[in-house]
């Protein structure tokens, strides 16, 4: 699950392939994976299993 | 001179120590939210006319679908303006601490001086947005546990803002009024008591009216009770002219706190002549 979607995730695939899928490479968010930060430094080596719940965010507009 | 612009004579009649909060040194007493405007382009004209050097953002999911658009920080120079995330939307501590901590790694490596702030909010419902005290208390806690410097939205209670500051908020951040209504400073009494007691002993401690403003005078209201800063967005964004209301809360900004440090008359029931009672014209007879 990503952002609350369900997403076809390439088994063992990392973080930094989640991001590419979306089009967001490199671009200026951060990644929770079950409820854990993962710093930005770690996308590259992160691997999924499947089955985790990743939440992609940015910042946006707001008071 | 621009409308609501302020003369460099102006300036230095006003020099004062700037505001500091966590350490951070901020120039301007105005804290500005980014949300709400027509364009992007439109907020960083705002904010720019605003003389604000701090901004609130908040933390919200990608869009998966369609996401090469436009970001924020496209529009905003981390150089120029320090970033705060909130907090907005959290209904318990666990959800805000979890935004926050994103909001922390967001900030990680864009080089800022206050790359561990948040603006906690803790809300209670989503009819009057007001704060859950109980939930802001817990979160403050925790966060400053984890080595946030929190900047804490809270209700006018001077007894819960107290407690926050005991907690180790770097900022109570009392309401006005309910969030995006408009209605200015509801209880001007509440925050006196409130300035009373965060600042006894400790009068740098930073008090910002976060919430509730609609126009200029509110602004004015809330600096001329000798608050450090106000934090407002809405006012700005949905003015029918949020260029011209941005600049206008820069000069009320200005002429509240200058009135505050000027020391106001005291109210008097009954009049007191300006002019001098000798030489009347009418006493010749």
């Amino acid at each position: 699950m990503v952002n609350g979607e369900s997403q076809p995730l390439p088994p063992g695939g990392t973080l930094d392939e989640v991001l590419a899928a979306a089009g967001l490479a490199g671009r200026p968010v951060a990644i929770e994976v079950d409820g854990e930060v993962v710093p930005r430094s770690g996308f590259a080596d992160r691997r999924l299993a499947g089955g985790e719940r990743i939440e992609i965010v940015t910042f946006v507009g707001g008071g | 001179m621009e409308q609501g612009s302020i003369g460099r004579e102006d300036l230095a009649v006003a020099a004062e120590p700037p505001l500091t909060v966590g350490g951070v040194t901020l120039a301007s007493r105005l804290i500005v939210g980014t949300g709400k405007y027509a364009t992007y382009a439109e907020m960083a004209r705002c904010l720019e006319a605003s003389g604000t050097d701090c901004v609130t953002v908040a933390v919200r999911r990608e869009r998966l679908v369609n996401a090469a658009g436009e970001n924020i920080l496209d529009h905003l120079d981390a150089s120029r303006y320090t970033l705060l995330p909130n907090t907005a939307g959290c209904y318990t501590a666990d959800e805000a601490i979890r935004v926050a901590r994103l909001g922390r790694e967001l900030l990680r490596d864009m080089g800022s001086a206050a790359a561990d702030w948040v603006k906690l909010e803790v809300l209670g419902d989503q009819k009057t947005l007001l704060p859950d005290p109980v939930g802001t208390l817990a979160a403050t806690e925790r966060l400053v546990a984890d080595g946030f410097t929190v900047l804490v939205y809270t209700s006018d209670d001077p007894i819960v803002a107290r407690r926050l500051k005991e907690l180790g908020a770097a900022s109570v951040m009392p309401a006005g009024s309910p969030i995006g209504s408009g209605q200015g400073i509801l209880n001007a009494n509440n925050l006196r008591i409130c300035m009373e007691y965060l600042k006894d002993g400790d009068p740098s401690y930073p008090v910002i009216v976060d919430a509730g403003v609609g126009t200029a005078s509110d602004v004015a209201a809330a600096m001329e009770l000798g608050v450090d800063g106000v934090l407002l967005n809405t006012a700005i964004a949905q003015a029918a002219e949020p260029l011209r209301m941005a600049a206008a809360m820069r000069a009320a900004c200005f002429a509240g706190r200058q009135a505050f440090r000027a020391g106001r008359i005291p109210r008097r029931l009954y009049a007191t002549a300006s002019s001098p009672d000798e030489g009347r014209v009418g006493s010749l007879r």
